[in-house]
């Protein structure tokens, strides 16, 4: 991407010092309002990663942004932008949660769990394709169908939830819960089951799922013929026409794979955690993907590790906000907001100084050989 | 132009060049495609700074940081791609961004006068009045050399000027050039065409790797000499024997096909053209009168709204053509015209690039899955047998030099034995070493029976290649000629529509 600047540089020093950068703004404002950065960082860090606990909420938010990021990346590689990552989360735990309430008391976990992940990404998968076919054949853009198509999904829900599925004379808008068979395994049960004790929290084994899926996007990308098509398109689609792929076929192909991985995320909140459908359980998850996807290069490893530091500034926020005096939830959003512009909106601001950097750097000692 | 150097990361584009310009003359500079010329017009034009060196123009010392104070100092420069706006007036063109008058109508008025009279004294004629869009190119240019000279130029520095123009407007242009020298303008002519620098420069410099080899007077050269210059050895161009076999078989035929462009205006009016076996055809035309089209859909890339074609023993229609992998299938292969858009993906590494449209390939790809390794193992063969340099598989396709990177498309098009070769521009950006190596290449394809078609916008190309050659203009097929009965003033007739 970045022809000034070798790979290792691009891949890990542009990320760390764009996250450093953020943080010293950050830092700097937190001092403006009075606090101690050196603090509020140490509170952060050691309530994201400091516990059991704490590591597990961690790691929970990350399950969720690693499903949203490896959607937004999969679009991207083909050359597309996709908004619409939250309302196909929203639709993906619609899907999961209308299996569950329809089956769950009949089926036995081992086809439920699986039919509610297929409902799930089917759900998310069509929702994706209709923008990826207008955008292919009608020619409407794709980042305004998929922002119009999240306002569509969340008031889908809220009708659903509110006019069909709420429990009758209840005051709260959830459906009624689903049965155990539609509960994934908590973490702290499953490594109970392994002999190993671990505190209680949200964590689940869809983090197992979706380091698997991460897995998956790899091996398509970079090791299938289908993930060539769509990488070649992304990069050009004159290009790829030349090479007998249709650009079309892959808009649609990337946003339905988009789609799909978006859409289980009602994994992990639905099947996981809340157990019945609910308002608000992607809560901007799928924005957050975007940050994600940018942060990670897009990149299945790189993907997985920002999913990891958005997790912690999440779980370790929320710590700080609760332990410091006078630091509210909204320091901590803010934090995140330059998190996201540094590593994300202004990702490439600092490399041609970087690069200059690094190449004086390396012609020094040929200088002095001169001298 | 004292001790100028120039680098961009580890690439020395200007070293230690030296180049000085006596007033009143044609300068010539020529080099192959990365050589330098244009860094060094790029650092006199002020869109770059140099490293270190020192610029004198009219014997004063100058610091040129912009191409405003290039202009204040009175060089001006004609690009090869020309910076003009479509939508407004030849007259708008030229005062856009330097309007005497805040008062448009005033303004007009005061530009027109002074145009009249740099018009009347140089011979540039164009319609003030008309939109640039219905220009000619050759007005377009001569507008463009319009607007520097109004702009107070004095040194005029020209970037491949003729590359667009056919042999009658390169005349008229070189007429125009030479008068503008007679009346005291300087002129830098960058080029390859070392024809050209023959007949107009009255000295010309070489470059040759970001440094300059040779400054002589034209009249103690030769063409072969500066060539031997610019490469660093003895070179081969022109033609090399004829056909050693009389044409075979027809391997390819349409019959009437019609393309029109997406606000149906007809791109093609009726094609009939035959491809046979052990012989080379050449489309000779002024670039945007229907040659693309031709490479396009022939190879599947634009399907026609009439017409058919014959390929590979299969037939097809319009309304249900050929698409650019059926027809790989049927041995068709494509050099395409543009290597930046379509030839290759830039941001692939080299091995990406090589298989691209053969990635449905068995060998390649078994079940979905890509074989890496065989199509690693495929790229280094490739660029062992063209010698692509450097022989890396994993550089990102863009670090390739223009040359190496025609030639591992050549590679790849010419490596699964195909019975069609389609080839648009095969030299363009390619350095003259390398030509010779590609038209070899080209020419054994066709000693092997292969029909080869190649769509070229430089003359001497076709007639070095073609056995055959057919001109187009309009989207028509202006004329037909044996390679024995071509010359270029035929040809040249045949281009603009006459007879020839």
């Amino acid at each position: 991407m970045n022809a000034g600047l070798p790979r290792w540089a691009d891949l890990f020093l542009l990320p760390a010092v764009n996250l450093a950068v953020a943080l010293m703004a950050a830092g700097v404002m937190v001092a403006l309002v009075g606090q101690d950065p050196a603090e509020v960082i140490q509170v952060l860090i050691r309530g994201a990663f400091g516990s059991q606990r704490g590591l597990s909420y961690t790691l929970y938010y990350a399950t969720t942004f690693i499903f949203t990021g490896l959607a937004v990346s999969v679009a991207f590689h083909a050359g597309l932008f996709n908004i619409g990552g939250e309302g196909q989360a929203i639709l993906g735990g619609l899907g999961a949660g209308l299996v569950a309430l329809w089956f769950s008391s009949f089926l036995p976990a081992w086809v439920m769990l699986p039919l509610m992940l297929l409902a799930g990404a089917l759900f998310g998968m069509a929702w994706a394709a209709v923008p990826g076919y207008l955008q292919a054949y009608r020619g409407s853009h794709i980042v305004i169908t998929t922002i119009m198509f999240n306002f569509l999904a969340s008031s889908l829900l809220v009708y659903l939830l509110v006019n069909h599925m709420k429990v009758p004379g209840s005051m709260a808008v959830e459906s009624a819960p689903f049965a155990e068979s539609a509960k994934l395994p908590r973490m702290h049960e499953f490594l109970a089951g392994m002999g190993v004790q671990w505190s209680a929290s949200p964590l689940n084994t869809s983090l197992f799922l979706a380091l698997l899926a991460a897995l998956c996007v790899y091996l398509l990308l970079w090791h299938t013929r289908a993930g060539y098509n769509l990488r070649a398109t992304g990069s050009s689609a004159s290009a790829a026409a030349y090479a007998g792929i249709n650009p079309k076929h892959q808009v649609i192909m990337a946003m339905g794979v988009s789609g799909a991985l978006a859409g289980m995320v009602g994994m992990n909140e639905i099947a996981g955690v809340t157990g019945r459908l609910m308002l608000e359980y992607v809560s901007g998850a799928g924005f957050t993907g975007i940050a994600v996807a940018l942060m990670g290069r897009n990149h299945p490893v790189g993907i997985v590790v920002a999913s990891i530091l958005f997790g912690a500034l999440f779980q370790g926020g929320a710590e700080v906000s609760f332990d410091v005096k006078g630091f509210s939830r909204d320091m901590v959003v803010m934090l995140q907001g330059f998190i996201v512009l540094f590593s994300g909106a202004m990702a490439y601001v600092l490399a041609p100084g970087m690069a200059r950097l690094l190449a004086a750097m390396r012609s020094k000692p040929r200088g002095a050989v001169h001298g | 132009m004292t001790g100028i150097h120039k680098r961009f990361g580890a690439v020395q584009a200007n070293a230690d060049v030296h180049l000085s310009v006596a007033e009143g003359t044609v300068h010539g500079i020529v080099g192959e495609n990365g050589a330098g010329k244009s860094t060094l017009m790029s650092v006199l034009y002020g869109f770059y700074s140099c490293d270190s060196g020192s610029i004198q123009v009219s014997g004063k010392p100058a610091t040129i940081r912009n191409s405003h104070e290039a202009i204040a100092l009175g060089i001006g420069m004609v690009h090869q791609h020309f910076m003009l706006v479509d939508t407004l007036s030849a007259l708008e063109n030229v005062m856009l961004g330097a309007e005497p008058h805040v008062l448009l109508h005033k303004a007009e008025a005061q530009v027109r006068g002074k145009l009249a009279g740099l018009m009347e004294s140089t011979g540039l004629r164009v319609d003030l009045d008309a939109l640039v869009a219905d220009l000619s190119v050759g007005d377009r240019q001569r507008l463009e050399i319009l607007k520097t000279l109004y702009r107070g130029a004095r040194i005029l520095i020209l970037d491949e000027p003729t590359a667009v123009l056919t042999p009658q407007e390169t005349e008229q242009l070189f007429g125009v050039l030479a008068l503008l020298r007679d009346n005291g303008t300087t002129i830098l002519l960058i080029t390859h065409k070392l024809k050209e620098v023959m007949r107009l420069c009255d000295f010309v410099t070489v470059m040759r790797g970001g440094r300059v080899v040779q400054e002589v007077a034209i009249a103690d050269t030769s063409i072969e000499s500066l060539a031997e210059a610019m490469v660093g050895r003895k070179v081969q161009m022109g033609r090399q024997g004829e056909a050693t076999q009389a044409p075979g078989a027809v391997l390819l035929k349409t019959r009437g096909v019609v393309v029109r462009d997406v606000l149906q205006v007809v791109r093609l009016h009726g094609l009939d053209i035959e491809l046979r076996a052990g012989e080379i055809v050449g489309i000779a035309g002024v670039s945007g009168n229907g040659q693309s089209e031709v490479l396009e859909v022939l190879s599947g890339l634009l399907a026609p709204s009439g017409g058919a074609m014959e390929v590979g023993g299969a037939s097809f229609h319009a309304g249900a053509w050929l698409d650019p992998r059926k027809a790989r299938a049927l041995g068709v292969a494509h050099v395409p015209e543009d290597r930046h858009e379509r030839a290759m993906v830039m941001s692939f590494q080299a091995w990406e690039s090589a298989v691209l449209g053969y990635q449905w390939l068995a060998s390649y790809c078994r079940q979905g899955w890509m074989d890496h390794s065989h199509m690693v193992g495929a790229t280094v063969d490739m660029m062992d047998r063209f010698d692509v340099r450097p022989r890396n598989a994993h550089l990102m396709s863009a670090s390739f030099s223009g040359g190496n990177q025609q030639k591992l498309v050549l590679a790849r098009e010419l490596g699964q034995a195909p019975t069609v070769l389609l080839v648009g521009q095969p030299t363009r950006g390619v350095d003259i070493g390398a030509i010779e190596f590609i038209y070899s290449q080209l020419r054994s394809m066709r000693d092997a029976g292969c029909a080869v078609l190649v769509v070229s916008s430089e003359l001497d190309e076709i007639l070095a290649l073609a056995d055959r050659v057919i001109v187009m203009n309009q989207g028509r097929i202006s004329g037909e000629l044996p390679i024995a009965e071509c010359t270029e003033a035929r040809l040249g007739m045949l281009m603009i529509g006459g007879a020839a």
